[in-house]
C-alpha cells in the first residue's frame, strides 16, 4: 500500500465522523496549547530574573556582615544585620587581594524623602563613588557621589528614577532641588538611569549619598552593611571568593571558618540558585499542563477503541479482499497520528497565542522557545503512536471471519 | 485447480460448545468449472466456503490451491492468496456504506498498490462486466437498491482478476428477475472468460445454472454430480 493511499483512506475515515475528529483533536489541541503557554510564563521568569541579576553588576561579590554561629549556637538576628563589617575591611580588600577591580562599600536604609509636601518611602544607600562602577549603575543627569563629597560630609544625593518620578511633578528638573531625608536637607546633584525591575527593593526606588553622610547622621556606627566587590575577570571569581574570606577570618581573629561574622556571595551562583528555583517552577508548570496532554491522548485512544468496534465489519472486509495485518494497523495509526498532527500544529499556534496574549495583558514576559515547540510537537506525535499503537494492534489481529459475522 | 482432501473443521474445539462443522469433506474443482454448493441450513456450506476462499483454515486435513498446501499458512500469506487468487461475493453484500461505488471496487487494489488512474479505470470496466449502470458510480453504496448493491459486489469480487469467484447465496436478497440476471452474469464470466465460480445456495433452480452441484449435508458431500442434477431439473 502506498503511503499516498494510506494519507487518503485516513483523511476519508476521520472525515466520515467530522463531529468525533473535531473534538478529540481539541483535547490534543488544549494539551499542546498549555504546554506551550505554561513553558512559555516559566522561561519568560526564568529570562527576567537572570536578566534583573546580570543587571546589578558583572562578576560580583558580596560581603555581608552575619552573627558567628558556635556550636550548638542558635542564630541571632538577621542575615545582615549584624555590625561586624567595617570601611577598613572594605579597604584592605582593595588593598590586599588579587584581581580586584573595584570595591564599593554601602550602608543601607529606608527613609522617608520629601519635596515640596510630595513625599515617598525610599532606599537610601550611602556609598562611595565606585559602586557606579561596581553595581553598573549609569547617571542620566548631573554627577554621583565624589570622593571629596565623601570626606567633605556633603550633604548631596543622587536619585533614582522611580524617587523622581514619585516626588517631583513631571517636566521639573530635579538637579539643584534641595529635598528633605529624614529631617536632613540633601542637595540633588544627579539621576541615576532605570535599571529596570518593578517594586519594592528596586534599583530604582533608591536614592545614593555619600557613605560618611549615612554613617554619621543615620546609622550613627562605622560599620557597613554590604561591601560590593568587581572581581577583575569571571575566572578569578572563585579565588577572590576564598582570598577575601580568608583575609577576614584573619582581620577578625576567627580560626574556625565556620564560626564567621559574614558571608561572601557569588553572583554567579545567586544567579544558578534562581535559575535551579524558575527551572523547578518551569517543569512544574509544564507537568500540570503535560497532565491535560495525557488525558487528550488517552481521548485518542478511546476514540480509535470505538472506531475499530464501530468498524469490526469493514476490517473484516478489508481483510477478506486482501489486506495484510499491516495494512490494517498502518490505517489505524495513521489516524491517530493524523489526529495528534493536527491537534498538534493547532495546539502550538494557540498556545503561541496564549503567551502573547499573557505578555500584552499582565505584562509578565513570555518566551516560546524552538525547543519547547519541537518538545510539544514530539510529544503529541508519540501520544499518536503509543495511544495509537493497541487499537491498531487489535484492528489487524481481528479473525476476518469474525470480524464480519460482527452485528 | 481447488482440493479437498478429507477437510475437518470444529469450531470452539475442546469448549462445552464445540461444534464439527465439516466432518471430512473430500472434492476438488478444475479450473473453468461452475460448480453449485447445495444442502438445509447449518450443514457447512459458509464453513466450506470460507475454507476455499482461504478466509480460514481447517482443523485438520489438506486443502491445496494450484498445489500449494495452505493448512499451515500465516495470516499473511492467507491474506495473499486472497488478494490474488480469489474474488468473494458475500450474502450480505458487505459493502462500505459510506464510500462511493467505485472506492467499494477499487479497494482491493489498493492493498496490490495498484497506481489511482489504473484502479479507477479497472474498477470502471468490472462495474461494466457486472452490469451497473455508469451514473451509479460516484453513489454512495447504501443509496443503492439490493440488486444494484449485488452487481458492486460482484465488480469488487472481479476487479482484480482472480481465477476463482466464491459467491455465498448472492441471489439471497433479490427477486427471482434480478436474480437471473446476477446468475446470467456469473455464467457470461465462466463461459466467456473462463473463470472458475463456486456458488452456494440452497435454491434448486439457481444450482441449475452449474454445471455440477455439490450436495452437503450435516458437514459431509452426500452427492456429487453433472448429468445427475440436469436430469433431476428436467424431471421436475
Ligand atoms: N464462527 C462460528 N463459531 C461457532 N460455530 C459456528 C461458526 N460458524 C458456523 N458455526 C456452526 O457450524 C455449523 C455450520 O455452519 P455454516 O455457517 O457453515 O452453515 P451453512 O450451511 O452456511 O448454513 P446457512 O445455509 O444457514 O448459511 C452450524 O452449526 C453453525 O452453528
Ligand atoms: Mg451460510
Amino acid at each position: 500500500m502506498k503511503f499516498k493511499d494510506v494519507f487518503e483512506e485516513t483523511y476519508l475515515a476521520l472525515a466520515v465522523n467530522k463531529a468525533r475528529s473535531g473534538l478529540t483533536v481539541l483535547g490534543i489541541v488544549i494539551g499542546i496549547a498549555s504546554v506551550i503557554a505554561m513553558i512559555s510564563v516559566g522561561a519568560g521568569a526564568q529570562g527576567s530574573i537572570e536578566a534583573s541579576i546580570q543587571s546589578i553588576g558583572s562578576n560580583l561579590l558580596l560581603v555581608y556582615p552575619s552573627f558567628a554561629r558556635g556550636v550548638g549556637e542558635q542564630v541571632r538576628g538577621g542575615f545582615g544585620s549584624a555590625t561586624t563589617l567595617t570601611v577598613d575591611d572594605a579597604n584592605a580588600i582593595a588593598s590586599q587581594v588579587q584581581n580586584i577591580a573595584a570595591v564599593a562599600p554601602q550602608v543601607t536604609t529606608n527613609a522617608q524623602v520629601i519635596y515640596q509636601g510630595q513625599n515617598t518611602n525610599a532606599q537610601v544607600i550611602g556609598t562611595t563613588p565606585n559602586y557606579t562602577q561596581v553595581r553598573n549603575v549609569q547617571i542620566a543627569e548631573g554627577n554621583f557621589v565624589s570622593d571629596t563629597d565623601v570626606q567633605s560630609y556633603n550633604m548631596v544625593a543622587v536619585l533614582g528614577p522611580t524617587v523622581v518620578s514619585n516626588i517631583f511633578a513631571t517636566g521639573t528638573d530635579p538637579l539643584g532641588a534641595t529635598i528633605r531625608i529624614k529631617n536632613y536637607n540633601f542637595r540633588v546633584i544627579g539621576v541615576a538611569a532605570s535599571q529596570g525591575g518593578t517594586g519594592f527593593g528596586s534599583a530604582d526606588n533608591a536614592i545614593y549619598i555619600p557613605l560618611s553622610v549615612a554613617q554619621h547622621f543615620f546609622t550613627g556606627n562605622s560599620s557597613v552593611s554590604t561591601v560590593n566587590v568587581e572581581v577583575a575577570s569571571a575566572q578569578d571569581m572563585t579565588q577572590a571568593q576564598s582570598d577575601i574570606t580568608n583575609l577576614l577570618l584573619q582581620r577578625h581573629n576567627i580560626a574556625d571558618p565556620t564560626h564567621a561574622d559574614f558571608q561572601v556571595l557569588n553572583q554567579a551562583s545567586i544567579i544558578q540558585t534562581a535559575s535551579a528555583v524558575t527551572g523547578t517552577f518551569t517543569t512544574l508548570l509544564g507537568s500540570i499542563a503535560g497532565i491535560s496532554l495525557l488525558v487528550g491522548g488517552i481521548g485518542i485512544m478511546n476514540m480509535m477503541l470505538t472506531t475499530v468496534t464501530e468498524r469490526t465489519r469493514e476490517i473484516g472486509l478489508r481483510k477478506a479482499i486482501g489486506a495484510k495485518r499491516k495494512d490494517i494497523s498502518t490505517q489505524f495509526l495513521m489516524e491517530a497520528v493524523m489526529l495528534t498532527g493536527i491537534g498538534g500544529i493547532l495546539g502550538v499556534a494557540l498556545g503561541y497565542l496564549i503567551s502573547l496574549l499573557i505578555t500584552s495583558l499582565s505584562g509578565t514576559a513570555t518566551a516560546v522557545s524552538f525547543e519547547s515547540v519541537v518538545l510539544a510537537f514530539g510529544v503529541s506525535a508519540v501520544i499518536g503512536i503509543v495511544f495509537g499503537y493497541y487499537p491498531s494492534r487489535r484492528a489487524a489481529g481481528l479473525n476476518p471471519i469474525e470480524a464480519l459475522r460482527y452485528e | 485447480m481447488i482440493e479437498c482432501r478429507n477437510i475437518k473443521k470444529t469450531y470452539g474445539e475442546g469448549g462445552d460448545a464445540s461444534t464439527q462443522a465439516l466432518k471430512g469433506v473430500t472434492f476438488s474443482v478444475k479450473d473453468g468449472e461452475f460448480v453449485a454448493i447445495m444442502g438445509p441450513s447449518g450443514s457447512g456450506k459458509s464453513t466450506l466456503m470460507h475454507i476455499i476462499g482461504a478466509l480460514d483454515t481447517p482443523t485438520s486435513g489438506e486443502y491445496l490451491i494450484d498445489g500449494k498446501n495452505i493448512a499451515s499458512f500465516t495470516d499473511d500469506e492467507l491474506a495473499d492468496i486472497r488478494r490474488e487468487k480469489i474474488g468473494f461475493v458475500f450474502q450480505a453484500f458487505n459493502l462500505l456504506p459510506r464510500a462511493t461505488v467505485l472506492r467499494n471496487v477499487m479497494l482491493p487494489l489498493l492493498y496490490d498498490g495498484v497506481p489511482e488512474e489504473e484502479r479507477k479505470s479497472r474498477a470502471k470496466k468490472a462495474l461494466k462486466a457486472a452490469g451497473l449502470d455508469e451514473e451509479h458510480f460516484g453513489h454512495l453504496s447504501n443509496q443503492l437498491s439490493g440488486g444494484q448493491m449485488q452487481r458492486v459486489a460482484i465488480a469488487r469480487a472481479l476487479v482484480n482478476n482472480p481465477a476463482i469467484i466464491l459467491a455465498d447465496e448472492p441471489t439471497g436478497n433479490l427477486d427471482t428477475v434480478t436474480g437471473e440476471i446476477v446468475l446470467d452474469t456469473f455464467q457470461r464470466l465462466n463461459e466467456e472468460q473462463g473463470r472458475t465460480i463456486v456458488l452456494i445456495t440452497h435454491e434448486p433452480d439457481i444450482a441449475e445454472h452449474a454445471e455440477r452441484i455439490i450436495h452437503v449435508k450435516d458437514g459431509l458431500i452426500v452427492k456429487d454430480g453433472k448429468e445427475h442434477v440436469r436430469r433431476r431439473v428436467h424431471h421436475k
